[in-house]
């Protein structure tokens, strides 16, 4: 298929700082951070100084900068522990955002080679996908394979893709129910796939290892849903399941794609499973009413762009799911607020509806 | 060695269904896996050629003539000269599932150069749930090493039960003959490691050269349509069994999965003569995909059957102003279930 070429003056990365020494994952990403900007925020919650080994092209952001930049609206969105990353996507200036916790470094393929996560996201970003019919062999704008018999030649251009949700080789994003189920439990299966993930198909977006094109979705990328006893520990949030699925309405609505599959991080063992379900387990209990509400919310026509489309979702949260929990109420009133500020500080989204 | 090894899996409950033209030579490389099972092998083509079966097999054999004698006036829903004549396999089986493989397909063996036990896996995958309503980013979430992901609702973890195993093809992709003649060099070399459920409301194109399925949940589905010798069209026989399976399955709540196993599809046919099968259904199937996608089925189909004759109904009105070969079709589609409820009068609800 045709050759990427990666421009990397159009990508940032972003790194939410969850914890002071950031040397160590630093340091193992920089041969293939060193390319390209970053922009690093520090959990506004995280007393300590940040500790950043140099030789980095980069940007950071602290409660400070966070303040100065939100105004008076500083009160109504928290930028605690996983979602300061999303003041990165706010202050960002590039098409292409990829972003890692940081717990996360390069893993190996299964010939034993350093994974290019960064490269993949972009591959997977600027390469079309499929949503609305299934290809057996998987992205067929891959090298060494194409669409199947069968596949409908009008269907094979393919549509843009926002989002770009990368996997986990050892600690993989289970829940804390099932961890404890199975602690020893480790992912070291290497699945050699990219796919789209069909349109009208919900699933959990994990921000662990993701890529975003912020002209296309950036509006959708917010920090709306907030557990109330939301920690530091990926067990204990469920922000970025959230914001998955209204990126995943966007793209349905907006005819965009969404892929899966590589490429893989390697996820470090950290916190205690036990004690995280102990702490909070309201996210799993709340997706029983978040999933059946994305499966069935539809945008109206007049909604043309990414913010028309996270205007619509907030107000049909507010009706539908604000009386179920003031959880929901909250997040409703946090993404109208959201659009104000991205408007305001980001350039708006230029993609129409395809 | 120590104890016995426990039998194999399902042997009284799948038939092998194999369409044949030429020979079962490729049987041989099967025999560790295949042995223990019943073989049902349709013979095409040329009734009075004689087709030996490798020994040690336990089969039936059909051909044309049986075919007729069976089914009678009804046997004009079976294709000739085509490997949709395999369907009549599904048809006259009285086992739960059902395998079926081409006579071109051979043992392939995973990374670590290990041989795959293609059936295996295919019973694997029908035996446990798939996931339809909900996308697990790790996959299957049944297999061994892996479980469903943080954020995906509790309550659509038991899954629903699998209805179609859909495996793949190393060396010889399933490429369509515009594909063959641009690209007639590349070879499938890449394993993926996965088994994933076909969401809910999105078809795909079915391959039947590495399918297994569940006869008992969606049997009467798998009709493979009309093809071949008399016939407009060619080689789209399983991709219509495919979209009419799956509308059916997403309605009456049953999985379609694909991935594993990989089978060696060792032979790659003619693109020209592929071209002037398909050359109908690459125009055909601009219109036949809307058909599928926009289908529905009503509350009162709660059967296969019910649902297939629903879907006939409507291939007859909608596509039968495509060209008169749909309304062909769907009177097959209607002799089919006549046919398979004569056939298996214990089964029919």
């Amino acid at each position: 298929m045709s050759h990427i070429s990666i421009i990397d003056d159009e990508v940032d990365i972003v790194v939410g700082a969850l914890q002071p020494d950031l040397s160590s994952f630093m340091e193992e990403w920089k041969p293939i951070f060193s390319r390209f900007h970053l922009i690093i925020v520090k959990d506004p919650d995280l007393k300590e100084d940040l500790k950043i080994p140099d030789g980095f092209n980069m940007d950071l952001y602290t409660k400070s900068d966070i303040d100065r930049v939100m105004g008076s609206s500083s009160t109504a969105i928290s930028f605690s522990g996983y979602s300061c990353r999303y003041f990165g996507y706010l202050m960002s200036r590039k098409k292409y955002v990829i972003c890692f916790d940081d717990d996360c470094v390069p893993a190996r393929d299964s010939n034993g080679c350093i994974i290019d996560a960064v490269s993949q996201h972009i591959a997977n970003l600027a390469t079309p996908a499929t949503p609305f019919f299934f290809n057996t062999l998987y992205d067929p704008y891959r090298e060494g394979t194409d669409f199947v018999r069968g596949y409908p030649f009008s269907l094979r251009n393919g549509v843009d893709c926002g989002l770009s949700c990368g996997l986990w080789l050892n600690l993989a994003d289970y829940d804390a129910p099932t961890q404890v189920l199975k602690p020893d439990l480790r992912n070291v299966r290497y699945v050699d796939a990219v796919l789209t993930v069909p349109s009208r198909t919900m699933m959990p977006v994990s921000g662990i290892n993701i890529g975003v094109n912020t002209e296309l979705v950036g509006p959708a990328m917010l920090p709306a849903f907030q557990l109330v006893k939301e920690g530091k520990i990926r067990w204990e949030t469920v922000e970025d399941i959230w914001s998955g699925m209204c990126v995943k309405v966007v793209c349905d609505h907006l005819r965009l794609g969404v892929k899966s599959g590589l490429p893989y991080v390697w996820r470090k063992e950290r916190g205690d499973a036990i004690e995280s379900l102990r702490k909070e387990w309201d996210g799993v209990k709340l997706m029983e009413d978040v999933v059946p509400f994305f499966q069935s919310v539809r945008l109206s026509k007049e909604a043309v762009t990414a913010e028309d489309c996270v205007a619509e979702i907030a107000a049909s949260v507010k009706e539908k799911l604000g009386p179920v929990n003031p959880v929901f109420a909250r997040a409703a009133d946090t993404m109208v607020e959201w659009t104000k500020i991205w408007k305001r500080v980001r350039r708006p989204s230029k993609v129409q509806r395809q | 060695m120590t104890a016995t090894a426990p039998p194999p899996p399902l042997k009284d409950d799948l038939d092998i269904v194999i369409p044949t033209i030429r020979n079962l030579d490729f049987l041989e490389m099967w025999r560790p896996f295949f042995q223990p099972y019943h073989l049902i092998i349709v013979q095409d083509g040329d009734p009075s050629k004689t087709i030996k079966v490798p020994d040690g097999f336990d089969y039936e054999l059909y051909n044309r003539n049986d075919i007729n004698k069976i089914l009678g006036p009804k046997a004009s829903c079976i294709s000739f000269k085509d490997s949709a004549c395999r369907c009549f396999g599904y048809m006259v089986s009285k086992k739960k599932y059902i395998y079926t493989i081409d006579d071109d397909c051979f043992v392939a063996k995973d990374p670590s150069g290990k041989d795959i036990n293609a059936l295996e896996q295919h019973i694997k995958n029908l035996l446990s749930p798939s996931t339809p309503h909900f996308f697990n980013t790790l996959y299957d979430p049944f297999r061994e090493g892996t479980d469903f992901v943080r954020g995906y609702p509790f309550s659509l973890r038991e899954g629903v039960p699998t209805a179609v195993s859909h495996g793949l093809w190393l060396n010889i992709p399933d490429y369509d003959a515009p594909t063959q003649l641009v690209k007639p060099l590349e070879r499938n070399t890449r394993y993926v490691d996965v088994v994933l459920t076909i969401p809910k409301g999105t078809l795909f194109p079915m391959c039947g050269m590495n399918l297994g399925f569940d006869r008992d949940l969606i049997g009467p589905a798998m009709y493979f349509g009309l093809m071949g010798d008399g016939q407009p069209i060619g080689r789209y026989d399983d991709m219509w069994a495919g979209w009419c399976t799956k509308v059916i399955c997403d309605h009456l709540g049953l999985g379609v999965k694909t991935g594993l196993p990989y089978i060696w599809h060792s032979k790659a046919s003619n693109p020209f003569v592929n071209l002037k099968k398909e050359y109908k259904g690459i125009f055909w199937q601009e219109e036949i995909i809307p058909f599928f996608q926009s289908a529905t089925l009503s509350k009162d189909s709660t059967t296969v059957q019910k649902c297939y004759l629903e879907l006939a109904k409507q291939v007859r009105e909608k596509l039968g102003e495509v060209d008169p070969y749909f309304v062909k079709l769907a009177d097959a589609m209607e002799t089919w279930i006549e046919a398979w409820d004569e056939l298996n009068p214990a089964k029919a609800k």
